[in-house]
């Protein structure tokens, strides 16, 4: 009786340490936010001191033009990110999918700007972008065209570049490993039914992949809502509003303006909208697993 | 229907030559079986002419034009895979009509098409399926309606009844063999089982390490196998291998061995003596020995019993010759214990003579 129920009780007793710990590090961190969310709070003040204001900084974000602004621009910047970088992973992918000497090293190089640290992309680019000694102004003036005010007029374009630059090369690995895993012989019968090239990425290989390209594009937008270091070390948010992030504004709602209640709340937001791509993300797999056994049992009963 | 043609085809991976010159002509609106051991070649050549796998060297003709350099489309063909290769994001329905709606037929030629093909193999109630809802003889059913649908010349088959279970097979096997005699295709169909090659085939090529052995009808292969392989490879339970030295006796010519010496009919003995080796080896199949205790010694094989396997009318008698192992098969009805030695009468017309260094059959 005893062993029986220690037996049942021993993986509770493994996973315990890792519970606490993410208790301590996630939920606490978590609730504290939430909590100092409902305060006029001060960075001078401790949370205790803090009066409570009850939905206040809600509502004033919700009338803030600014957070409005941020929350555009936060939005077209992952949305246009996405959109590109799948097009162009897939793309690539696609392209790159067959057995050629030389596209293992090929592959590897693509998928390097992933490895690279993000504030060493936000300086690598900076450089590139400087407008007077930076590498694509001074191309352009070698090939007699006129300067673009990258990290200026175009900063929200320039930032977006620089992340497709880095992330388009995750949605490409995972494309091609998707692409990959694709059943050889369906593309084999396509071909003899008459399936030209393109007939095949359209009818076989898009559909066949799509589950993994839905994952794939979710997980890429939940990162590109968090996105800070890249943009911090670019632009800084500048010029004006132009390329200020959630992220950013909240870091600058509390060191700038030091309304840590304000910042707390545009955070709890910001939670908000991850965790509905969150959902709909699990929610996908989710519908896609009960289809599967759908199948499955179908399967059954005729057998 | 075409007639298609392989002319000296070689096929390279890197350095390493799998098929080696295949000559092979396969006339129309015939079903030609190729048959031989995992790992031969077979599914090579077979997608060599799909056009799946590139020709290293030679030529494939259709019709008397090279199609070497023809992609799969182009080439009037359809195929059945070992795996069934359906396209499991489409319903059954679609992916029979998938080369149809390719092609932009009219819909309601292509509706009329699926039903007409769906109701030759039995899956009308199963139109609106997924393929993973369906069954392995199912999915099978799928892909030949699949390549039904195309209504193309070759009708290419790559080992398509493997992954079902025994009985499904036997089942698949007289539709298959039904439904060839109706449609007007030259059809290929590869296979390492050889009941499916002999009970299908209207011609049957052997294939073994990249070279054709040997082909003909059924009943020719069976009858008379050009070299020991062939002779092994096909008939159930294989052919008994008995080493011999082929000896004059008086003017009879005697294939003697360990535990055995076997007088040659005249006709046998006529191309024996022409023989450079008198080393052989001697092939009888376990249905040419019979059962028969008066019989004169040099019409006969004395063996001792080991085992006996009871198959139902028929049992399969493992037995001892000298120190080589015989198989016999006998009806199951003649007392007979294990241990026991008796005496089997060798259809002496039904004698296969071997050379033992190059193993061609004498
Ligand atoms: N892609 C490949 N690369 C290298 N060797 C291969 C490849 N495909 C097949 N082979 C070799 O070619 C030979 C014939 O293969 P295959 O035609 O598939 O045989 P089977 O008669 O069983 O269908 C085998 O020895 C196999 O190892
Ligand atoms: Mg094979």
């Amino acid at each position: 009786m005893l062993t029986s129920r220690l037996n049942r009780l021993s993986p509770y007793m493994f996973m315990a340490p890792a519970a606490v710990i993410m208790a301590i590090a996630l939920i606490y961190p978590l609730g504290y936010m939430i909590w100092g969310s409902f305060r006029d709070w001060d960075p001078s003040q401790t949370i205790g001191e803090a009066e409570f204001v009850g939905l206040k900084n809600y509502i004033t974000l919700w009338g803030d033009p600014n957070f409005h602004e941020s929350l555009g621009v936060t939005l077209r910047f992952a949305f246009i990110c996405v959109i590109v970088e799948m097009i162009i992973g897939v793309g690539l992918a696609l392209l790159l999918d067959r057995d050629i000497r030389g596209m293992s090293l090929l592959r590897t190089m693509f998928i390097l700007p992933m490895m690279i640290a993000p504030v060493v992309v936000g300086l690598m680019w900076r450089y590139m972008y400087h407008p007077t000694v930076g590498t694509f102004n001074r191309t352009l003036e070698w090939l007699g065209l006129p300067d673009v005010d990258w990290l200026g007029q175009h900063a929200l374009m320039s930032v977006i570049i620089a992340d497709i630059w880095q992330w388009t090369p995750f949605i490409f690995i995972l494309s091609l490993a998707a692409l990959q895993s694709l059943p050889r012989s369906a593309l084999e019968a396509a071909r003899i039914d008459g399936a030209t090239a393109w007939q095949q990425i359209l009818y076989i290989k898009l559909p066949l992949m799509m589950p993994v390209l839905i994952v794939t594009a979710l997980l890429r937008l939940i990162d590109a809502f968090k996105v800070l270091e890249v943009i911090l070390v670019l632009t800084e948010g500048g010029p004006g509003l132009s390329t200020e992030i959630l992220a950013l504004r909240i870091s600058r709602t509390a060191t700038e303006f030091r309304e840590l209640g304000v910042a707390a709340a545009m955070s709890n937001y910001l939670l908000i909208l991850l965790m509905l791509l969150t959902v709909a993300m699990i929610g996908f797999t989710k519908w896609q697993e009960a289809r599967a056994a759908k199948l499955r049992m179908a399967n059954e009963e005729d057998s | 229907m075409p007639q298609i043609r392989l002319e000296r085809m070689v096929k390279r991976y890197g350095a390493v030559e799998v098929l080696h010159g295949i000559d092979l002509e396969m006339q129309d609106n015939e079903f030609t079986v190729l048959v031989g051991p995992s790992g031969c070649g077979k599914s090579t050549t077979l997608r060599m002419i799909a056009g799946l796998e590139d020709v290293s060297s030679g030529e494939i003709y259709v019709d008397g034009k090279p199609v070497k350099h023809l992609e799969p489309k182009d080439r009037d063909l359809a195929m059945v895979f070992q795996d069934y290769a359906l396209y499991p994001h489409m319903n059954v329905a679609q992916n029979i009509s998938f080369a149809l709606r390719l092609q932009k037929r009219p819909k309601s030629e292509i509706d009329a098409k699926v039903r007409d093909v769906a109701g030759m193999v039995g899956l009308t109630d199963f139109l609106g399926r997924k393929p993973g809802a369906l069954s392995g003889g199912q999915r099978q059913r799928v892909a030949m309606a699949r390549a039904l649908a195309k209504d193309s010349g070759i009708f290419l088959f790559d080992e398509p009844l493997s992954n079902l279970d025994a009985k499904l097979r036997g089942q698949m096997r007289a539709e298959l063999a039904l439904m060839s005699q109706r449609v007007e295709k030259n059809m290929i169909y590869v296979t390492h089982d050889q009941i499916e090659a002999m009970t299908l085939a209207d011609r049957i090529v052997v294939m073994h390490g990249g070279y054709i052995q040997q082909q003909g009808t059924p009943e020719e292969l069976f009858k008379r196998p050009v070299n020991k392989f062939v002779a092994g490879f096909l008939g159930m339970p294989p052919m008994n291998f008995l080493d011999g030295r082929i000896e004059d006796k008086g003017g009879a010519l005697f294939v003697t061995g360990d535990g055995f010496s076997l007088r040659l009919s005249p006709e046998k003995a006529a191309i024996a003596r022409m023989a450079q080796n008198p080393d052989v080896i001697l092939g009888i199949r376990p249905s040419d020995l019979s059962y028969a205790p008066e019989a004169a010694p040099e019409t006969a094989l004395t063996l001792k019993v080991m085992v006996s396997e009871y198959i139902g009318a028929q049992s399969v008698l493992m037995c001892q010759c000298g120190g080589q192992s015989v198989t016999v098969e006998m009806n199951s009805e003649t007392p007979m214990a294990l241990g026991e030695t008796l005496q089997f009468e060798a259809n002496a017309a039904r004698i296969h003579l071997f050379d033992k260094t190059s193993e061609q059959a004498i």
